[in-house]
This record gives C-alpha cells, sequence and structure tokens, in this order.
C-alpha cells in the first residue's frame, strides 16, 4: 500500500504542476455559473410559458429535466476532460520524456505503477463528477424546485462512466502516444454520444436497425450506456405526454438500463484494466 | 556449499526491433564488486543490453539475471541502481525530494542522513533545495547518479554517466565509483569515454553490431608494440621487441658506445584496441 500512496501523490503533484486543477475549476466555476443563470431565466420564465389547453405537459418537470439533463452532460464532458488530462501520457508520453524509467526500475514494479495511476486518478475524477453533479441539482433544486426522481445512483453512474474513460485513456497510453490517446479517447467519446442520439432517433422513429445499432454501441462503450442510464432515471416517474417528450429530447432516456449495464461497465472495467497490464507488462520502455 | 551468483549475468541475448537486431547473442558477467567498461560505437546495442538488464526492455531470446535472480524481477529491481542515458526528473522537485521518492520507492531506510551523504557523494550538497528545472545538465546528471545509489543497491547500471559532465565532475564520478567497488559494489559503465573506462574498470567489453568482439582486463587487450631506446643519436624504435627484450637492447646499445638516456615499453592503449576491434567505425 506504501507504494501505490507515493505512485498516487506523484500524480497528483505532476496535475497539481501542469495546472490541470486550475484550469478544471475554473472551467467548472463558469460552467456552474451559466447554469445557474440559465436556471434562474428558465424558472422566472416558467409561468409565462402556457401550452396549448389539450396539451398536458408539466412545465416544471420538463425544463427542470431538461436543464439539468444539460448539466449531466456537461459533467460527464468535464469529467472526460480533466480524466483525459490526468491519464494521456502516463505511460508513452511520460517513456518519452524519460520519467518513467527511473520510477519502473524501482521494486514498485509496473502494474501497481498502473493501478495507482489509474486510482490516483479515478479517486480525483470520481470526486469531481460528484461535486459538479450535486452542486448542479443544488442549484435546479433550489432555483426552479424541482428534484431528479434519483438523486444519488445518476451520479454514481455518471462517475463511473468517467472511470471507463480512465481505464480506456490509460489503456491507450501504453500502446500510443499522448497526442494519438487524447484524439482516440475524445474520439470514442463522441461516438458515444452519436450512438446515444442515434438511439433517441432510432426510437422516435420506431426504426429496429438504428435502435439495435445504438444497443450495440451502448454495450461495446458502456461510459455512454451509464450517462443515458443516469439521464433516464432523473425522470424515471415522468408519465405522460411530459415523459415521451422527455424521451425524445436530446437529453432523454436509456434503452440499455439498469443493473445488466452497471455489471457489465464493471466486467468491462476490469477487461480494460487487465489488458492495459498486460500490454505495460510487456512493452519495451 | 552453492556458488555466489554473479551480480550481472546474462547468457546469449539478442534482441530484434523490427528489422534491426539490436544483440546477436551477448554473454557477460560482472562479479561481485568487479567494474566492467562496456565500450561500442552507437547503435552497438550497450544501451540495450543494460535495458534488458534492469527489465525496460524484453530480451528475444536468452537470460540476464542480477544477483540471481531474472532481470526484471521484484528481487533483481531491488538489488540494483540505475541510471538511463536519457532520463528526466519532473522539474518541480527539488534534489532532496527527487532522492526522498526514490527513497520511498526503493523501501530504503535511510532518511534524511542517506539524501545529505548522497548529495555530499555527487557534490550537491548546496543544491538539495534547488529545484530539477533549474539545474544544469551537469547538475542534473549528478543528481541521477545519486538517485542511482539510493538504498545502497548491491549492483549499479549506469548509461552514459559522465556525458554531461565537466572534467572535475568526471573526477568526482571516477572517486565515486572506485569508493562503490571497494565497498563491494559491482558496476556495469555504459561510456563513450576511453580513457575514463581504462582508468577505472577491472574488464572491459567491446559491442560492435549486437556482438561482444573483444573482452578482457585492459592489460589482457593491450598488445606490445615495441621497445623505444633514447641514446646520444635520438629516439629509436623496435618493433616487435617486449620487455623481456629491454634489457639486451639497453646492453646492444652501451656496447655499441651509445648513451641510454631512457627505455620505455611500449603497449596498445585502450583506444588503440578499441579502434582495432571496432575497424574504425565511428559513431
Amino acid at each position: 500500500m506504501g507504494s501505490v500512496g507515493v505512485i498516487v501523490e506523484y500524480g497528483f503533484r505532476e496535475a497539481v504542476r501542469r495546472k490541470v486543477f486550475t484550469v478544471v475549476i475554473v472551467l467548472t466555476a463558469f460552467f456552474l455559473f451559466l447554469f445557474w443563470l440559465a436556471n434562474h431565466y428558465v424558472f422566472g420564465q416558467l409561468a409565462k410559458i402556457t401550452p396549448p389547453p389539450d396539451v398536458h405537459v408539466d412545465t416544471r418537470t420538463f425544463a427542470g429535466a431538461f436543464l439539468f439533463g444539460l448539466a449531466l452532460f456537461a459533467t460527464l464532458f468535464l469529467g472526460v476532460v480533466l480524466a483525459v488530462f490526468l491519464t494521456i501520457g502516463v505511460v508513452s508520453g511520460d517513456a518519452e520524456r524519460g520519467l518513467l524509467q527511473p520510477l519502473v526500475v524501482r521494486p514498485v514494479g509496473r502494474s501497481t505503477l498502473l493501478l495507482s495511476r489509474f486510482l490516483g486518478a479515478a479517486g480525483v475524477c470520481v470526486v469531481y463528477v460528484l461535486v459538479v453533479y450535486f452542486s448542479a441539482m443544488l442549484i435546479t433544486g433550489l432555483t426552479g424546485s424541482w428534484w431528479p426522481d434519483q438523486v444519488v445512483w445518476p451520479g454514481l453512474e455518471l462517475a463511473l462512466a468517467v472511470v471507463i474513460v480512465i481505464a480506456l485513456s490509460l489503456l491507450g497510453s501504453v500502446y500510443i502516444s499522448s497526442t494519438a490517446n487524447g484524439i482516440a479517447v475524445f474520439m470514442l467519446f463522441g461516438a458515444g454520444l452519436v450512438a446515444g442520439l442515434l438511439g433517441t432517433i432510432g426510437h422516435a422513429l420506431n426504426s429496429h436497425a438504428v435502435k439495435h445499432a445504438s444497443t450495440i454501441a451502448a454495450w461495446a462503450l458502456p461510459f455512454e450506456a451509464l450517462y443515458q442510464d443516469a439521464l433516464r432515471m432523473i425522470t424515471e416517474k415522468a408519465s405522460g405526454l411530459t415523459g415521451f417528450l422527455l424521451q425524445l429530447g436530446p437529453f432523454g432516456g436509456a434503452y440499455v438500463h439498469g443493473w445488466p449495464i452497471r455489471i457489465w461497465s464493471v466486467a468491462y472495467l476490469v477487461v480494460v484494466g487487465l489488458v492495459a497490464l498486460h500490454g505495460f507488462s510487456r512493452r519495451d520502455l | 556449499m552453492a556458488p555466489v551468483p554473479s551480480a550481472l549475468s546474462v547468457t546469449g541475448l539478442a534482441k530484434r526491433y523490427g528489422s534491426v537486431q539490436a544483440l546477436r547473442g551477448v554473454d557477460l558477467d560482472v562479479g561481485e564488486g568487479e567494474l566492467v567498461g562496456l565500450l561500442g560505437p552507437n547503435g552497438a546495442g550497450k544501451s540495450t543490453l543494460v535495458k534488458i538488464a534492469v527489465g525496460l526492455v524484453r530480451p528475444s531470446s536468452g537470460t540476464a539475471s542480477i544477483a540471481g535472480a531474472p532481470a526484471g524481477s521484484g528481487p533483481a529491481r531491488a538489488a540494483l541502481g540505475y541510471l538511463a542515458e536519457l532520463f528526466r526528473f519532473p522539474g518541480w522537485y527539488t534534489a532532496a525530494e527527487v532522492l526522498e521518492l526514490h527513497q520511498r520507492l526503493a523501501g530504503s531506510r535511510g532518511g534524511a542522513e542517506e539524501r545529505r551523504r548522497l548529495l555530499e557523494l555527487v557534490a550537491l550538497a548546496d543544491a538539495a533545495d534547488r529545484r530539477v528545472d533549474g539545474m544544469s545538465k551537469g547538475m542534473a546528471q549528478r543528481l541521477g547518479l545519486a538517485q542511482a545509489l539510493v538504498g545502497e543497491p548491491k549492483v549499479l547500471l549506469l548509461d552514459e554517466p559522465t556525458s554531461a559532465l565537466d572534467p572535475v565532475g568526471r573526477r568526482t564520478v571516477r572517486m565515486l565509483l572506485e569508493e562503490q567497488r571497494s565497498r563491494g559494489v559491482s558496476v556495469l559503465l555504459n561510456s563513450h569515454l576511453l580513457s575514463e573506462v581504462e582508468l577505472v574498470c577491472d574488464r572491459v567489453a567491446i559491442l560492435l553490431g549486437g556482438e561482444v568482439v573483444a573482452a578482457g582486463t585492459p592489460a589482457e587487450l593491450s598488445r606490445p608494440r615495441g621497445v623505444e631506446l633514447e641514446t646520444d643519436e635520438g629516439i629509436r624504435a623496435v618493433p616487435g621487441a617486449t620487455r623481456e627484450d629491454a634489457p639486451r637492447l639497453v646492453a646492444e646499445a652501451v656496447a655499441a658506445g651509445r648513451r641510454v638516456y631512457g627505455v620505455r615499453v611500449l603497449t596498445s592503449t585502450l583506444e588503440d584496441v578499441y579502434l582495432e576491434a571496432v575497424g574504425g567505425e565511428t559513431d
């Protein structure tokens, strides 16, 4: 445990020195301010929104869920940015700069080193995601008197989604250069989001082929499925036209969800981790 | 009684990087308390050999062991100290913090006293609180050397440890290596500086194209190049003559009425041996 602590501290100091935290904290504060502003204006104007008499939409639920869904996306995005910056060059980048070799030859060993870097990044990102998630929830709740149907689970699923991205980024850093790894991880992230939107369109159009493609993408990139499941849970009790409209929106619900995807995500994490450890153990430095 | 394993043992070591054959079946042993120099032009495979020994690179075939443990294993890593040719420490660490980090990773209990002693050993006692990014190349290299000595390793593998040092720095390192040897530490020194290797190493191995083309003590590798007589007629070289011929040559010169001012037995230097071994191949 001592060696793990040393490497975690090493990674943490590196992040502090590279001003990763400073950039992320500034970006987060800016986002939360904008988010509060959006909530302030939307809920301030809520009384003036009058749907047609025959359309029974709960405007408060609709506005709250839509805004908070947006916050979930931003939380995931910022969490992924933080995760990528913390892990993008852990192996290839540090090896190219000659930082890794003096550490690897120490008795600590390669597996412990990689696992420690994972634990360090995961610890920071989980705390970060939960802080942003609950801050956004408080802003929407206190400004608009709207609270999600599930309070804790969506935040945990978002945190797990970011942890999966950390594992993918570490895996990439074993095999490819820092720049290529950063591009690859963000492309995977983008692919996941596109697949999620595709699923929403597929369900709206009732297209079996599009729904099937989206489902495959959700299992292949479980961080996207977890994000969708988190979206589903914030309005899982919304019914009627309100629920239907929320399902159709860009921040709508998940079609692969619940315990199966959570269990699969943990298994996926383990598999990605093992492949990364195996690759790192065989890599020439 | 079981034989004492070599500090470093390499047998039939081969390494291929794609189409490049970096090592072709190298055998090398470094005994306890022995200081062995590894010479060769760039691309000869010296750094690859050292990297395999410390577990940074996997061999294509053959074996390497440190203090009897397979290279790269936990016990092997615990026994060695390593200074890479191209290394860097985080710029925001101070010299003392770099050593503390490596003390913690190596499980050393030397504490502040060990850090002070090591920094003093590499003439960085006044730079303990200086950050790495404020150090000259030479200072960083000396810090690298101090880092390699953390935890009192049994085997030191040093890849070009003096490439960035001035003559005074090189002398400091030479004395440090001699001190380590006197304490029973085994050293594999990979260097381009032939004079330095000649001065401190017990044995030398010359690599060329991934193979050992010459190995032995500097005395074994050197060859007689004749005897030189300084007489009242000037300096006369007698090629092919050996040390044993010197008294006879002096006697003959005196008998011939010459005044002899000096006699010198000529042997090849390590540089001559090296150039002969690598066929004049340059970097």
